[in-house]
């Protein structure tokens, strides 16, 4: 039977990817889903301590989390368009005019 | 393998075939009613009064020549007509279609007419039409051809609008019935008041049954909401470069999806199995009536009203039903708590 | 058991298949498998009201939206020749590829080391779930009803907000 652990170890190595993603891809479109990974991996845990203490909270949690992901997505998304209609590229290393 | 293990994987081929033969029947059907309508015969060479029509269909899309264009997207374009049927099959295994039966004595346990019983049935179908509008998306941008990508996001974007009137509209009916489960919405209508007039949600929610029905409508992108399909406008819309198999499955997937939302209107607002003068475990046969009936004012209104054109669409279903399913939520919300309904 | 291996290695898998694709288009739908697989858990954790607004939120409409803005969009893969030509900075070298790997390698071995090293008996799920809607509704709209209420709020400055970033200015293309 899985226990907290097994969830846990799984939450972690999700959150871990979704950190390499957004170190690793230069592609402003992937950077958001890498945070998106990121969200549901904290998702899980709220959903696995919730059930180990048996209480709705975990997944009431979990309910503002994803509208709070949701509004976030949506606004990231109007930036991205934003900034590909001025360069015309989806590249972060192309908006570096603030860059010392 | 007990006697109940057996009937339920009975059970479920026997709804798959059923869906299957109520899509070919629904092709036979739309035709005959379009020509009656339009004061003609219809097909009637293949069979008599044209019922070996479908078959015909079914064997010359089958003989077709399967294309793809150089320029599709490999991958993508098997895979959104897989999406379509899939997500449209998948919808039906939670609607419940009758009583609990023992086939005649022959089960020890009761079986329920249902693929699988959730207590959150309502959330699943709603979920499953949810990944349906990928199918579509998915064939519009992978077929990488102007026509077939605006109506691929033109129609997704009309069928994510149209979701938020049906959710709210079924949100309304689970106010009132107090449970997530359809067999326990359908069971909250049996009986009749005064005798005579059926607990039917169609009688206490009529508003929310008027805007599932037209969500309904809109979902599955029949007229007169179709423009993201129409022939006179965008050739065929997402569906353009598809042929053959494929295009049989996103028929077919338009036709089940027709089916699916009749089968959760007739549970939810209708009464379900329940039915004068028939015993209930007769009650497949109110179903499949009612069922029927809503499948015949789909057709109905695809050849008798026109079409609306795409702005006109989208304002209707955000400035219109929207709001209306919204009020409708407020007013049953406050009236089950002031007045105990 | 069985099902949570299967569920975990899908939402693994399909995670790492994200962040290694090169077609935006494959990393959205691969990380819909993942959402997939992750609503499948919180069934096994006897949660499905979340399961369910996992798909119809997350998959559903989240993901539709970042669809649209890849497709409508259009945009290049990245690292092609036309971006050195237009001014694009050269991609990371392979050492910056190699740090950022490293990092994401630390952090994982760090938290799954914290799990380790509590040693302590391991906490199975024991205590009866809360799982009917009526409940989670009834906590929503009593305990925390302010949040609730923030949160659509929220919402609304998110829509505006959305509408006001993508809008064009008169005369230019999209």
């Amino acid at each position: 039977m899985p226990t907290l652990d097994h969830y846990l170890v799984l939450s972690a190595v999700l959150f871990a990817i979704g950190t390499a993603g957004v170190f690793l891809r230069r592609n402003l479109i992937t950077i958001l889903l890498s945070i998106e990974i990121m969200l549901n991996a904290v998702n899980l845990s709220f959903v696995a301590f919730g059930r180990v203490l048996g209480s709705a909270d975990g997944q009431i949690i979990v309910f503002f989390v994803m509208t709070v992901a949701a509004a976030e997505a949506a606004v990231g998304l109007g930036i991205v368009i934003a900034l590909f209609r001025h360069r015309q590229s989806l590249n972060p290393d192309m908006f570096r005019l603030l860059k010392w | 393998m007990t006697p109940l293990l057996v009937a339920q994987i009975g059970l479920t081929l026997f709804v798959f075939v059923a869906l299957l033969s109520s899509a070919a029947g629904m092709v036979l059907v739309e035709r005959k009613v379009a020509a009656f309508l339009q004061q003609r015969l219809g097909p009637y060479l293949v069979g008599p009064w044209g019922i070996l029509q479908p078959l015909a269909d079914v064997i010359k899309l089958m003989f077709k020549e399967e294309l793809r264009p150089a320029a599709a997207d490999k991958w993508l374009f098997a895979l959104a007509p897989i999406i379509s049927a899939a997500a449209a099959f998948s919808a039906f295994a939670v609607v419940p279609f009758g009583a609990e039966t023992t086939l005649f004595g022959l089960l020890d346990q009761p079986l329920r007419l249902q693929v699988a019983d959730v207590n959150v049935a309502i959330l699943v179908i709603f979920a499953i039409a949810s990944m349906g509008v990928y199918g579509i998306v998915l064939a519009g941008w992978s077929s990488n051809s102007k026509y077939s990508l605006l109506g691929g996001l033109r129609s997704s974007a009309q069928m994510i609008s149209y979701e938020l009137s049906y959710g709210l509209s079924l949100a309304s009916v689970l106010v009132v019935a107090n449970s997530l489960s359809l067999t326990q919405i359908v069971n909250g209508q049996s009986g009749a008041w005064l005798g005579f007039l059926p607990r039917w949600y169609v009688f206490t929610q009529p508003v929310a049954f008027l805007v599932f029905l037209t969500a309904g409508i809109a979902e599955t992108n029949r007229a007169p909401f179709d423009f993201p399909e129409a022939e006179q406008e965008l050739v065929a819309g997402y569906h353009t470069e598809y042929s053959s198999m494929s295009f049989a499955m996103f028929f077919l997937a338009e036709y089940i999806n027709m089916v699916t939302v009749s089968a959760v209107a007739t549970d939810l607002f209708l009464g379900g199995w329940h039915g004068p003068f028939l015993p209930v475990s007769l009650g497949w046969i109110w179903f499949l009536l009612k069922v029927a009936a809503i499948l015949f004012f789909y057709v109905w209104m695809r050849w008798t009203l026109p079409r609306y054109r795409y702005d006109q669409l989208m304002a209707f279903g955000w400035k219109v039903l929207l709001p209306v399913a919204t009020i409708n939520l407020l007013v049953t919300a406050a009236g089950v708590l002031y007045l105990g309904i | 058991m069985i099902l949570f291996y299967l569920f975990a290695a899908v939402a693994v898998l399909a995670s790492l298949l994200v962040i290694v694709q090169r077609n935006p288009i494959y990393s959205v739908l691969f990380l819909i498998a993942s959402f997939g697989a992750l609503s499948g858990l919180y069934v096994l954790l006897e949660a499905p009201f979340v399961a369910m607004i996992q798909i119809i939120v997350y998959a559903g409409a989240i993901m539709v939206l970042f669809l649209f803005v890849v497709m409508l969009l259009n945009a290049p893969h990245e690292d092609t020749e036309e971006d050195l030509e237009r001014g694009v900075p050269p991609p990371s070298s392979g050492r910056v590829k190699v740090f950022g790997a490293l990092l994401a390698i630390v952090l994982v071995v760090e938290l799954i080391g914290v799990v380790v090293a509590s040693r302590r008996a391991p906490i199975a799920f024991a205590a009866p779930a809360v799982s009917s809607v009526a409940a989670i509704g009834r906590s929503l709209f009593t305990d925390y009803a302010f949040p609730f209420e923030v949160t659509s709020v929220l919402i609304l400055v998110a829509l505006v907000g959305a509408i006001v970033l993508a809008r064009r200015e008169s005369g230019e293309g999209i």
